[in-house]
């Protein structure tokens, strides 16, 4: 049937049609603003980050410590009610040198977003941070990497609290 | 299991383009209209509309499916959207099939539409929100970091490099070339333009992305006494699949999409299909990224882990090849108006079936073939197998 067809509908349209008038649109902004409530997993998690502290989840049932704590085991779906102190380092599960912003704007030295697998949790489980102190040819899958922390009387119970996760030298 | 048949009967599409002029509703009802005209039906043959697309953000329209509803034809029927994120192309013929299957109803229209370029000033931006508002948007990330992430994970385990992958790129942007309703059709690129292309973040360049798009396509399914009646040639849908995985992304194994796998084995079992890779005779993976056809594959159980370069680099996924793979040019040639862009795969697998491809058309007259999507955030897969 496509080979019928010869000319398929839709009008493409380029940059210039809209500098050139051509086209009639109407702009406007949405505006949505919200305050989520952190609940009891994702509230306990950003506490202990304000107290320097990374903080997992055990299930009881299967065993898995997760990170970010959560109050479901979605594995077992038991409650997860033990949460446990992790420690502050980890390995680079992969990473990325990110030459665009979120709003697409280009820049020159990369930001490195990475899943660091955090110690203490059960394998290949992992939150997303930032690398820093590194340079960016230098990273590598399976680095270690430890935390960085916000002065204490800086952080106010949000994933910020850690600036960036840098690698550890190997003694 | 008391299911009846379902066979898909008709198809029509729009081009895919950067920015449509026309609306949605006049892309959706362009899309339908031709689907109808393939198979001689009018509205009033339809007892259902199932329509789909992704997220209401691009529009900037709540209830978007509603919204759009008079250019899918829903006045007056039994209408609903279905919505598993880039995932919803596949998923909504499945919402058909059962629809059918089930006993419901003999003819179903299906419909997915995409227009992502009314976001300003570009539709990545609505990506955000796949990103925990809590733990995860504090970094300010956007969404290229995912698909970076996991490409290098994949690249990493499997020690796969940049040019086995580009090569996918090359050539979807090739197959592309003979679609009439292509974007980045382009019969003349070459693994150096892929390789050389502007690193957004790498591992991931310009090229090894497929574009923003509007579109519209529409298939028409009908129960197997209507499909006898109104075609010679009505390719069955013989099973379907779809599946989810963890939404904590960081928990998963990025370097294999298991959520592809369950999918693809609950689409198999359905089709009575024991052997994939000698038993599908074309296969149309989800290409919104050059590697990820690879993952998919792979998930798919049509190569072995870390293993899927090798069907591009011996030319078994050619369109002349033993197992054609985005013969339609994919998502990463004709474009990626998310919804529209699976069930483009669903139309393409039609056309190729009947035969009726044209440029793009496979040789040796296949008998079955395999669609598949990915999505929500980012861990739904939806698989669809049809035959003739």
């Amino acid at each position: 049937m496509t080979a019928k067809i010869k000319e398929f509908p839709g009008i493409s349209l380029s940059e210039q049609d809209f500098k050139d008038g051509k086209i009639l649109f109407n702009f406007d902004k949405l505006n949505g603003i919200y305050a989520w409530d952190t609940g009891v997993g994702i509230g306990s998690y950003l506490a202990s980050l304000k107290a320097g502290v990374i903080l997992g989840s055990h299930c009881p049932s299967c065993r898995k410590i997760v990170v970010p704590p959560r109050t479901i085991c979605e594995f077992c779906f038991r409650p997860m009610d033990e949460f446990v102190p992790l420690k502050d380092t980890g390995t680079v599960n992969t990473f990325s040198l990110c030459y665009v912003t979120w709003d697409v704007q280009r820049i020159k030295e990369p930001e490195i977003p990475a899943v660091i697998d955090i110690d203490g949790a059960s394998p290949l489980h992992g939150i997303m941070h930032m690398l820093g102190e590194v340079d960016p040819k230098k990273v590598k899958i399976g680095m270690r990497v430890k935390a960085v922390w916000k002065p204490p009387e800086e952080r106010v119970g949000s994933v910020n609290d850690i600036l960036y996760f840098k690698p550890i030298k190997e003694a | 299991m008391g299911m009846r048949k379902v066979a898909v009967v008709g198809a029509g599409m729009t081009k895919f383009v950067r920015r449509a002029q026309e609306t949605a509703k006049e892309l959706t009802w362009e899309a339908a209209h031709m689907a109808l005209e393939s198979c001689e039906m009018t509205m009033d043959d339809i007892g259902a509309v199932c329509f789909g697309t992704a997220p209401d953000a691009f529009d900037g329209v709540h209830l978007n499916g509603e919204y759009v509803s008079d250019g899918a034809g829903a006045w007056r029927k039994p209408y609903m959207r279905s919505y598993v994120g880039g995932g919803t192309g596949v998923f909504v013929p499945i919402q058909g099939w059962y629809h059918i299957a089930s006993g419901l109803f003999d003819v179903v229209m299906v419909v997915a539409e995409e227009k992502m370029s009314s976001y300003y000033p570009h539709a990545q931006a609505a990506f955000m929100t796949i990103f925990d508002h809590t733990t995860e948007r504090p970094l300010k990330p956007n969404l290229l970091w995912i698909f970076a992430m996991e490409m290098n994970r994949y690249m990493t385990t499997y020690g796969i490099s940049k040019a086995d992958i580009a090569q996918v790129a090359v050539q979807h942007k090739r197959s592309a070339a003979d679609h009439p309703c292509a974007l980045l059709g382009d019969a003349n690129i070459t693994l150096q333009d892929v390789l050389n292309s502007e690193v957004l973040a790498w591992p991931v360049q310009r090229f090894d992305v497929s574009p923003v798009s509007d579109g519209a396509v529409a298939v028409i399914l009908a129960s197997e006494h209507i499909a006898k009646r109104i075609t010679d040639k009505p390719v069955w849908i013989e099973g379907v699949g779809w599946h989810l995985d963890t939404s904590y992304w960081t928990n998963r194994d990025l370097a294999y999409p298991r959520y592809v796998e369950y999918a693809a084995r609950m689409a198999y079992d359905m089709a009575g299909i024991k052997e994939p890779r000698k038993e599908i005779n074309i296969a149309e993976p989800y290409d919104p990224f050059d590697y990820k056809a690879l993952h998919h594959l792979e998930g798919l159980q049509l190569a072995d882990r870390g293993k899927a370069c090798e069907l591009y680099s011996d030319g078994t996924a050619a369109r002349t090849g033993n197992m054609p793979i985005c013969p339609s040019g994919g998502l990463l040639g004709v474009g990626n108006p998310i919804a529209a862009a699976g069930l483009m795969k669903i139309a393409e697998l039609f056309w190729q079936l009947r035969g009726e491809a044209g440029a793009r058309q496979v040789p040796g007259q296949p008998l079955r073939g395999l669609a598949q999507a990915w999505g929500d955030l980012m861990q739904v897969g939806t698989v669809v197998i049809m035959g003739r």
